[in-house]
């Protein structure tokens, strides 16, 4: 019996016929997977490198440490690449208002009622007005032209998530909304004069900084706490890291008082005379306080005097602002200027100037600039990055006066309390669209929101780290040269000097150089 | 009028939020954020909370072996099952441990008089050999499950001379014998293969390189410590020190380093090439230093000490990491590493065998990856901010018995004094002098005579 001749398969093709037998055509690689992989911008390189590029393996001592560092240096490399491709990720998608047609009217007469016609109906009822009328047969008040009740001023704050709103009139009206569903959590009226409203580190927890003392009370109403240290404030703000509340009062006192113990931690007198703007430095924990003489202070716990003092306005200091990333300072004075610091160099980067009295002005996320005059609210584009054109992208006339102005975090919302009431306006592109869910979570869930008070609590950063400069916190401190002393022994004899021995750099280092004769 | 293009930050709830309670929570990250301005404080803080955990967690005891009637002075652990130990008093006993039950499984009469060596074989690893005081050499057998008594030898020797300490060569059946003298023995034969007659003094400890396999370091009463090749006739050489070292443990990996525990309270790190000084003094004990295991891993040791504690020191340094002390054990008279690098066991002269973890605040058992993340976290920003003063306090304190605190005060004041004398004599020195290290100072004289 014949048999029949196999073909030699030389090792090649036996593995290229058991892998991709001819039934199934392996695509080409290049057809599925590109050639290129994704470019990365060199910004977002720098946006993620925390300090390692400064790192320079070359000027380590031994050969050992050089061959670590380097390894280390590269893996961070890698990491700062992983996460700028990353970015790839994000959901972006900011708000505008984009004009079609040159000749078009400028944005600056958009009407809000407008605006929430070209939107969609979950945003344009992000639009709403909260006329607050006399409110109950016992307590009322006129303004002097008789034709309105008043139930004050309104005072807000908006939680750090941009969820919840607290509205505090200074006829002693509180009340708690979750603003987007308009859900009430709880409306009273304290029986006092309200000066300013915060909440605490959650959305269960406000403090009321009342005519006499300042009250915390529960997201349900029901008071918490009495804190008579701290009484005849008029301003508050919370430092949310650091679990301080700080309340600027009339008589020029500054208090910290750490809600998480309880504890008083510094308050004293600052010989500035009453406080007439206040607000924080998010990104240090920074008190920023503006006075009659126009000055503004920069205010740390540890130190009874001011940090630093910024001579700003040629008159008292109405508002004062300070972006999310601490870098800008905007500040509005009654010399009816608006202008923006850079607050790393404390110098004056631009200077606005308006017509008619200026009070309030804020920041938003994107770094939008809102400020009232009078009635009216102006919003202005990034200064910064925009062109410095001076005419606002918005403008909305309040049926009060403008007391407080605040951006609502991760939307495009502007809140303004007024003489009248409240309302919220639509400004597109002031919200940033990203959210980062361990930091801020707008829909937090009871669940969620428990652990984070859980972790922010244990993360808690002490009052005595409240600085200016926060990053010097892990830099190695350089040994100061020490001076060179005469030794003396106990007759006051000097010692011998003992020669210093050049080293010849022929010879092999070793330790035992010091002790070779110099030849 | 053409309308402008509006458009507002809408965000669709259901991709921020879980759909069922059996979901996990949505986390959306943004990518693009700068760096958290208040980060460095907030790792600051953590990291100062993961130190205060470590020492709220260090809860090294995990129990006691109960049942011998004399100090334990020798644990052998067998080398290929985690479970099994080895101990054997002063009184003749050897016991068989099952250590994750804690409970005795066999108890053997090895001999009359102190069991004076034990070793188990690597190859097969059921059978072990140990000497006594009664000049005999006995070969049991180790299976793993003890059912049948073993109180008889399968093979039993008499000596010539009281030997010391037995030491299998490592990767194979043979084993050497110290006491006067050093002998090379192979399974089953009665007499030795090869002697090496080393002077008048008796050698109290002999132990067997695991990697050169003709390699064994051996201490005798003449406070020296000396090399043998069983390649050669000739002993290779040797280092005299100060005081006698009582035990010395073999680097798992590198096959020349071994540590040295020594009478003079420290352990010597000796690279067996180079003699003429110590690589590294390892300082701590208040007393004389009776036993110490590396551990598997090469980067650590354990130490026990007369003065009533462990002590666990990194390779590299000069103090110990970690010291375990209990208010009722008695002076350590041996010590041992586990296999898998995890537990710490102590026989100490109260007749008790301590077993402890080896990194006190570690979590046993199974991990969940969240878990597992989150300690592997909290351990680097341990390592990270452990040179920072704060963070550095509270990592390195130790609560420490009186008598060992007061014994380490006394000893750093003499020391401080003769560093203060010795700088001062130096002062007025001839130029040239030679400057002696702390790691040469114990050292008398290295080498033979020529």
């Amino acid at each position: 019996m014949k048999f029949k001749k196999t073909k030699k398969i030389s090792k090649k093709n036996k593995v290229e016929n058991v892998l991709h037998p001819k039934k199934f055509k392996v695509p080409k690689s290049n057809d599925v997977v590109d050639k290129e992989p994704i470019k990365i911008e060199p910004e977002s390189l720098e946006r993620h490198d925390t300090g390692i590029s400064k790192l320079n393996p070359a000027n380590a001592k031994t050969k050992l440490a050089k061959t670590k560092l380097e390894k280390e240096k590269a893996k961070f490399e890698e990491g700062i690449k992983t996460a700028a491709r990353a970015e790839i990720l994000n959901a972006d998608g900011a708000g505008f208002i984009k004009l079609e047609e040159e000749d078009d009217l400028p944005t600056t007469f958009l009407k809000q009622h407008e605006i929430c016609e070209a939107v969609d109906i979950a945003s344009a009822s992000k639009h709403f007005e909260l006329t607050l009328p006399r409110y109950g047969p016992y307590r009322f008040d006129y303004t002097p032209n008789g034709r309105h009740l008043l139930y004050g001023p309104y005072r807000f704050d908006y939680t750090p998530n941009g969820r919840h709103l607290l509205l505090g009139g200074k006829r002693g009206h509180v009340a708690a909304i979750d603003w987007p569903t308009k859900k009430l959590h709880n409306e009273t009226n304290v029986l006092e004069g309200v000066r300013d409203v915060q909440w605490l580190h959650t959305e269960t927890m406000y403090a009321v900084a009342q005519k006499r003392w300042t009250h915390i009370y529960d997201w349900q109403g029901t008071e918490l706490h009495c804190i008579k240290h701290l009484h005849d404030v008029k301003r508050l703000e919370f430092l949310p890291r650091h679990f301080l509340l700080v309340a600027a009062t009339n008589t020029s006192f500054l208090h910290w008082l750490d809600t998480s113990m309880g504890k008083l931690v510094n308050s004293f007198r600052s010989s500035e005379g009453p406080f007439n703007a206040m607000t924080q430095n998010p990104a240090n924990g920074i008190i920023l306080t503006g006075n009659g003489k126009g000055t503004v202070s920069l205010w740390s716990p540890n130190v009874k005097e001011p940090l630093v003092q910024m001579l700003t306005h040629k008159g008292i200091v109405k508002g004062l602002s300070v972006d999310t990333t601490g870098k800008y300072l905007v500040s509005t004075g009654m010399d009816a200027r608006l202008r923006l610091w850079d607050l790393r160099m404390y110098k004056q980067m631009q200077e606005f100037k308006f017509n008619s009295n200026i009070g309030e002005v804020t920041f938003s996320q994107r770094r939008s600039i809102a400020v009232s005059t009078g009635n009216v609210v102006r919003v202005f584009e990034d200064p910064i990055i925009g062109k410095p054109t001076g005419s606002p992208t918005l403008m909305y006339t309040c049926r009060g006066l403008v007391t407080n102005l605040q951006f609502c975090p991760y939307e495009d919302v502007l809140g303004v309390g007024h003489e009248q009431g409240f309302v919220s306006l639509l400004v597109p592109g002031s919200g940033d669209p990203n959210v980062d869910a361990l930091f801020h979570n707008p829909y937090e869930s009871k669940q969620q929101r428990r652990e984070r008070e859980v972790r922010v609590l244990l993360e808690k950063i002490p009052p005595e780290m409240i600085t200016l400069d926060i990053i010097g916190l892990n830099r190695v401190k350089k040994d100061e040269p020490k001076e060179e002393v005469e030794e003396k022994d106990l007759l006051g004899r000097t010692f011998p000097k003992k020669k210093k021995q050049q080293r010849d750099p022929n010879q092999p280092w070793s330790a035992l150089d010091r002790f070779r004769k110099v030849e | 009028m053409p309308k402008p293009q509006i458009r507002v930050l809408s965000r669709n709830p259901d991709d921020y939020q879980r759909e069922t309670k059996n979901d996990i929570f949505k986390v959306n990250r943004n990518f693009k954020t700068n760096p958290d301005p208040l980060s460095h404080a907030t790792e600051y803080v953590r990291a100062l909370n993961a130190a205060k955990l470590d020492r709220v967690f260090a809860k090294p005891f995990l129990g006691s072996l109960d049942g011998h009637n004399e100090g334990v002075h020798l644990l052998r652990k067998h080398p290929s099952r985690l479970a099994m130990i080895l101990s054997a008093a002063r009184d003749g006993q050897t016991k068989i441990w099952h250590l994750p039950s804690k409970k005795c499984l066999t108890t053997i009469q090895a001999h009359n008089g102190p069991v004076n060596g034990l070793s188990i074989d690597e190859v097969d690893g059921d059978m072990f050999v140990t000497v006594g005081q009664d000049s005999q050499l006995k070969h049991w057998q180790l299976p793993e499950v003890i059912e049948t008594s073993l109180s008889e030898p399968i093979h039993s020797i008499p000596l010539s001379s009281v030997p010391h300490s037995i030491s299998h060569v490592s990767k194979s059946t043979d084993f050497v014998i110290s006491g006067d003298g050093i002998s090379v023995w192979k399974l089953y034969r009665d007499s030795p293969i090869r002697t090496y007659e080393l002077g008048h003094n008796t050698t109290h400890f002999v132990k067997c390189n695991p990697i050169e396999t003709s390699i064994m370091a051996g201490c005798s009463s003449d406070r020296s410590i000396f090399l043998l090749d069983t390649r050669q006739k000739t002993p290779l050489t040797r280092v005299v020190l100060k005081l006698r070292t009582n035990t010395i443990s073999w680097h798992p990996m590198e096959s020349f380093t071994f540590v040295a525990a020594n009478e003079d309270y420290n352990l010597y790190t000796f690279d067996m090439r180079k003699l003429e000084s110590a690589k590294i003094v390892h300082q701590g004990h208040t007393a004389a230093v009776m036993d110490v295991d590396y551990s598997p891993t090469g980067r650590e040791f354990v130490s026990g000490s007369y003065d009533r504690s462990l002590r666990i020191f990194n390779v590299d340094g000069w103090r110990s990491r970690e010291i375990y002390h209990a208010p009722r054990m008695q002076q350590v008279l041996s010590v041992l590493y586990s296999m898998d690098s995890k537990y710490v066991l102590s026989g100490s002269d109260e007749m008790n065998i301590r077993l402890w973890k080896a990194h006190a605040s570690e979590k046993l058992g199974p991990l969940r990856p969240r878990e597992k993340a989150a300690l592997n976290y909290a351990n680097k920003l341990r390592q990270k901010y452990q040179q920072h003063p704060e963070v550095g306090r509270i990592l390195k304190h130790r609560q420490v018995p009186k008598s060992i605190y007061s014994a380490a005060k006394e000893h750093q004041i003499i020391k401080e004094s003769q560093q203060r004398k010795e700088t001062n004599r130096r002062r007025y020195a001839p130029e040239g002098t030679p400057f002696v290290s702390e790691r040469a100072k114990p050292i008398v004289e290295h080498g033979f005579e020529k």
